[in-house]
């Protein structure tokens, strides 16, 4: 049986071929599960702006801020699913709410 | 089958002494329950206690209800509980009591063996001041048991919290509390 | 070595023998003494467990599930309202097919509040997808919670295992119990292997997942499989103990003098004693009694136990708890196993809830009641009417 998941084509698997207590190995559940596609507006970052005191990487409940050496340098648009809490945490209007357009990201 | 119910106090020790008694009978190569009856627990309310001693297995688990000892630690229980409630006629009633065997039959009407004996003088006069461990001496000579037997499990039992002088004080208590009632025995 | 002690200690000694990681506890009566012998052991350094002193029973199980996933080896202990309390993680534990083992203290559920023994609680976690097993004795109670590590640990299985015992019958009354030595009893557990361990950060693993309708129905499905892969494990862990400890557990119940017998009773927990010595007693009488003691009530062996009951000519199944609106559930398993076919004519019995004592004389009372009996019968055993 093939079918249409949310963001994936998955082949569903019957109940002998599942892990006990449904854990998944490997984990890393979030690879695969893009979740960016959910998003109605998406955050734009100004790298300008950003002071870089990173309260938009600490209040970012999908962890879609990616971090270099201190300093924020972008938006995970795979996972991001457009909040806004980080626009709204933002002391110096660095970030930008904005509609999608469509076509993800 | 032998089926024991203790009245005490919460707090006189009713309960310890039917557990030792079980260990002693079990050093005894018999086999044995012992159970307390559970109510709201406290100082000085009416506690029962319970042993079943037999040579084969015990698979009940019921109440006793025809016990073929009764011991009274308390002797005010004698008014304000049914202390000899299916006390078996040919079985034995020992009560901790300054009063003579007749007025015991005269208070209870139990028409079978009564041991009555001052355990809380002999606990007194040992230093203990604990009538529940003559009273045990008292039970373990009517079941006929070898005191020997008893003393040792006492002595290793009562060792585990109590020092050793303590511990022999309770061995004198034990041992004349076996006195008193040596002689008598259950169903004999 | 056989000392005297109660279902507590016996408990409690079984534990301290098998030394899991992580207990989780919450007092409550009629279980509190395995809770207090067992922080006595840990504080005392007899036990390396980690013992989590939580603020509930919630609390306890949410605990236990956590360190279950991480990979450690736990076990709890509780009783009525604790179980109560409980019971919406014990579903979590089972579908994550966490290997729990529990010491149910069996007490009745309030209200009316009480605190003595039957077996509501057990039967409100029928369906929580634990397996249970019933000890007539402390000795029982010891012996299974050593087996129930082992069955709850058994590769295919893998679920939490309820170990019940009366409360206060069998938990507050000492009894002659014989422990096997600890190593005999660490041997036989063996090291935990847990396939998943989630502290294992070498090898990921996502715990707890969300299941849509796409996937709920086949994880479940899955769940039901442990308990189908339980009573082969059960009765080769039997076997096992048997042989280490010289007494005789094999089958899913214990059969006494059942094979002629007309007149049966089938019962769990500690009531199956008193009711062996009743059938001992009317066979000196000549009368053709038996008595069916389940030890494993889920998965329930209903095939097994309707082969063993097909040639008596009349069962009283006794159930210590209300199904209120139905028969008892003990009744509607065991008559489960004769769907479709003839069999002998059932009788429910209630008995003994809140502590209602259970004497010989009404188990004699059930023997005579059979003489006459309908199936489908509703009775109440030792009621004021």
């Amino acid at each position: 049986m093939r079918r249409r998941g949310c963001t994936l084509a998955v082949e569903l698997k019957s109940w002998k071929e599942l892990p006990v207590g449904g854990v998944i190995p490997g984990g890393a559940t979030p690879e695969l599960n893009k979740t960016g596609s959910w998003r109605a507006k998406r955050p734009v970052w100004n790298a300008e702006k950003c002071v870089h005191c990173l309260q938009c990487w600490l209040h970012c409940p999908d962890n879609s801020f990616f971090l270099k050496e201190q300093k924020i340098t972008g938006i995970d648009y795979d996972h991001c699913k457009g909040c806004g809490v980080c626009a709204a945490i933002c002391p110096v209007g660095a970030i930008e709410m904005v509609p999608e357009r469509g076509g993800g990201r | 089958m032998v089926e024991i119910r203790w009245h005490g106090r919460g707090g006189q020790g009713a309960k310890t002494v039917s557990q030792i008694l079980a260990q002693i009978v079990l050093r005894e190569g018999k086999h044995v329950q012992a159970f307390p009856e559970y109510g709201p627990e406290r100082s000085g309310a009416p506690v029962r206690a319970y042993d079943r001693i037999s040579e084969d297995e015990i698979r009940v688990h019921s109440g006793v209800y025809h016990p073929d000892i009764v011991v009274v630690i308390d002797e005010t229980l004698l008014e304000s509980e049914n202390t000899t409630e299916g006390l078996k006629p040919d079985g034995v009633l020992i009560v901790n009591t300054s009063r003579s065997e007749e007025e015991i039959r005269k208070a209870t009407g139990f028409p079978g063996k009564i041991i009555a004996f001052d355990a809380t003088k002999i606990a007194q006069e040992a230093g203990t001041g604990f009538p529940n461990v003559p009273m045990l001496g008292a039970v373990v000579a009517v079941l006929g048991t070898e005191p020997g037997i008893a003393e040792e499990e006492l002595r290793e039992t009562l060792s585990h919290r109590l020092s050793p002088e303590v511990v022999e004080k309770n061995l004198k208590a034990f041992r004349a509390g076996y006195d008193a009632a040596k002689g008598v025995y259950v169903g004999g | 070595m056989r000392k005297v002690m109660t279902g507590h200690k016996a408990v409690a000694e079984a534990m301290r023998q098998i030394e899991p990681d992580v207990v989780a506890v919450y007092p409550i009566t009629p279980q509190s003494e395995i809770a207090e012998y067992y922080a006595e052991y840990v504080h005392n350094g007899i036990v390396k467990t980690e013992l989590i002193p939580v603020e509930s029973e919630h609390s306890a199980m949410s605990a236990c599930v956590g360190a279950s996933a991480a990979g450690a080896r736990v076990i709890t202990a509780t009783a009525s309202q604790g179980l109560a309390l409980m019971v919406e993680v014990l579903y979590v534990a089972a579908g994550l097919r966490l290997p729990i083992v529990m010491a149910l203290a069996n007490r009745s559920l309030s209200a009316p509040i009480n605190i003595h023994c039957d077996h509501s609680d057990a039967y409100l976690a029928r369906d929580s997808g634990a397996i249970q097993i019933f000890a007539e004795s402390a000795q029982e109670a010891y012996d299974y919670m050593i087996m129930a590590q082992k069955l709850a640990e058994n590769a295919k299985v893998r679920l939490p295992v309820i170990v019940n015992l009366d409360g206060f019958t069998l938990t507050h009354s000492s009894q002659v119990v014989e422990t096997l030595p600890d190593e005999a009893v660490k041997d036989f557990v063996g090291e935990y292997d847990p396939p998943y361990p989630l502290l294992d950060v070498d090898r990921p693993v996502t715990w707890g997942v969300f299941a849509m309708p796409d996937y709920y129905f086949e994880l479940k499905r899955a769940q039901q499989a442990g308990m189908e892969a339980a009573p082969e494990a059960f009765l080769e862990i039997q076997k096992a103990y048997s042989e280490l400890c010289g007494r005789p557990y094999k089958g899913f119940f214990e059969a006494y003098k059942l094979d002629d017998a007309e007149r049966v009773i089938v019962v769990m927990g500690s009531t199956a004693g008193t009711a062996k010595a009743v059938v001992d007693e009317l066979r000196d009488k000549g009368e053709r009694v038996g008595l069916l003691k389940v030890w494993l009530w889920r998965p329930f062996p209903r095939a097994e136990i309707a082969e063993a009951l097909a040639g008596a000519k009349a069962v009283a199944v006794m159930d210590r708890a209300i199904s209120f609106g139905n028969l008892g559930a003990l009744y509607l398993d065991v008559v489960s196993g004769f769907a479709g076919r003839p069999g002998p004519t059932f009788v429910n019995y209630i008995y003994g809830l809140g502590g209602r004592d259970v004497p010989m004389e009404h188990i004699a009372e059930v023997f005579e009641g059979l003489k006459e009996a309908e199936t489908g019968e509703l009775r109440y055993l030792g009621l004021r009417e």
